[in-house]
């Protein structure tokens, strides 16, 4: 290339001057890669990401609600167990209490049945104590009337009977005794 | 820079420094291409062909991420999910809000086929950046003015539509008649080229540092002391192609930016 060819073409060429068949051929191609991005390719990926967001944010939630609902679960079961306890302690302290009764009124029942024998013991003694008294009485008072009357001869049986002087005389000699025994102790 | 280089190489393959001959500066010559074939009178040239090439590279790419999505992403579409989200939400949901959930497609188009026209620039090869031709950068904000202007009169109506362009709030009333002209030139003409031009101007400028710096170094490579000057030369063009590397990502990331501004500054309500 001559330099007056170079000047030339300098001269011929402006860079500030856009040429059409380039403008035509720029706008072709951007409107080329628009087209495909914007009506197939990037509407494509947004859907994607909007379901990739959708997913990461659904399992979010799911975690989230799975937590809440073990949260819950465990709340149920601790209050379930709280009051298991409580129920167990009340159990025990009311079972406590009724063998604490029973205890009570088993002793008592004893207590009573203890009596009962005793006082009936006390009351058939007393009772073996007076027909004894009784029948010695009157062994005695036969003996000593029959002794008298074979002393004396004849029966004093009916008289001395209703003096009663065996009566008193046996009275005395129990007194006696009772003061020697009382001496005794 | 491609074919053009390399018939100027070859035209001057022994053009060195003390070699006689003068340092063959890149010029406007490296964005004037010869057609590749001529279809009716209309030539179609190797920027047409390296957008082509941007336009189906983009499209590959989110066919095979985004084609058939999985709920679990694969590496592929797990890339394509994090440049989409970064477009998304770093930006077009950034600037407008909720709102702008309408245009995110157009501007993650937008970014990913200016970014990889941008990036064509260190492909090997390609080695243009397609942005550098105006007319990309320009149908582009074409799009973006289109796209502003008739958002700022359907949501307004035509006197609001001009409120909203021209008259901003809270400012006193003398200022206005400064202030109504210079928002309304601003708005409705400056934006557009600025977009365009913006873009344009970075990635021309780029281009031509990093062909002046390759060239350098091929002429300045002598057995002389010019070996020297040449790897230092050298060495700028790598670090350059690295700059240029994060100046084509910021170049695709203002553009939409700015677009996703106008955008929102459309859609706001009227004070």
């Amino acid at each position: 290339m001559s330099i007056v060819a170079q000047i030339a073409a300098e001269e011929k060429m402006n860079p500030l001057l856009p040429a059409t068949p380039e403008i035509i051929i720029g706008l072709l191609c951007f409107f080329i890669v628009f087209g495909l991005l914007g009506k197939k390719l990037l509407p494509s990926i947004e859907k994607v990401l909007s379901e990739r967001r959708d997913a990461i944010e659904g399992g979010m939630e799911r975690a989230q609600t799975a937590q809440a609902e073990a949260q819950a679960l465990l709340e149920q079961y601790r209050a379930e167990l709280a009051e298991a306890r409580h129920e167990a302690a009340r159990i025990t302290e009311h079972s406590r209490e009724q063998g604490a009764v029973l205890i009570a009124e088993m002793r008592e029942e004893g207590q009573r049945q203890r009596d009962a024998i005793v006082a009936a013991g006390h009351a058939q003694i007393e009772a073996d104590k007076k027909q004894a008294t009784a029948a010695l009485r009157q062994d005695v008072g036969s003996l000593a009337s029959q002794l008298a009357s074979r002393i004396v001869g004849e029966s004093l049986e009916d008289v001395a009977r209703q003096s009663g002087v065996i009566d008193r005389f046996l009275d005395d000699l129990e007194a006696k005794a009772a003061v020697a025994q009382g001496a005794a102790k | 820079m491609g074919a053009d280089v390399k018939t100027q190489l070859a035209s001057e393959a022994g053009c060195h420094l003390f070699s006689g001959c003068g340092f063959p500066a890149p010029g406007l010559n490296e964005f004037d291409f010869k057609p590749i074939f001529s279809v009716g009178g209309v030539d179609f040239n190797k920027p047409m062909l390296l957008s082509i090439l941007a336009a189906l590279l983009v499209v590959g790419f989110f066919w095979a991420a985004f084609a058939k999505p999985k709920l679990l992403p694969g590496k592929l579409q797990l890339v394509g999910e994090i440049g989409y989200d970064f477009v998304k939400r770093s930006i077009v949901l950034e600037t407008i809000g909720k709102k702008g959930e309408k245009y995110v497609p157009m501007l993650v188009s937008m970014f990913f086929f200016i970014w990889i026209m941008n990036i064509m620039s260190i492909i090997p090869f390609a080695q243009f950046p397609v942005t550098a031709a105006i007319a990309f950068p320009a149908g582009l904000a074409a799009v973006v003015w289109i796209t502003y202007m008739t958002l700022t009169f359907k949501k307004h109506g035509f006197v609001g539509g001009l409120k909203n362009l021209c008259w901003p709030s809270g400012i006193p009333g003398w200022v206005m008649f400064i202030l109504v002209p210079i928002e309304f030139f601003s708005n409705i003409f400056v934006r557009p080229f600025t977009l365009a031009v913006r873009a344009f101007a970075n990635m021309f400028a780029g281009h031509l540092l990093i062909v002046m710096f390759s060239i350098a170094s091929w002429y300045l490579l002598s057995p002389s002391l010019g070996a020297l000057y040449g790897s230092a030369s050298f060495v700028v063009a790598v670090a350059l192609t690295a700059f240029e590397l994060l100046v084509q990502f910021l170049q695709a990331y203002i553009f939409v930016m700015l677009a996703s501004s106008y955008i929102a500054g459309a859609l706001e309500e009227a004070h």
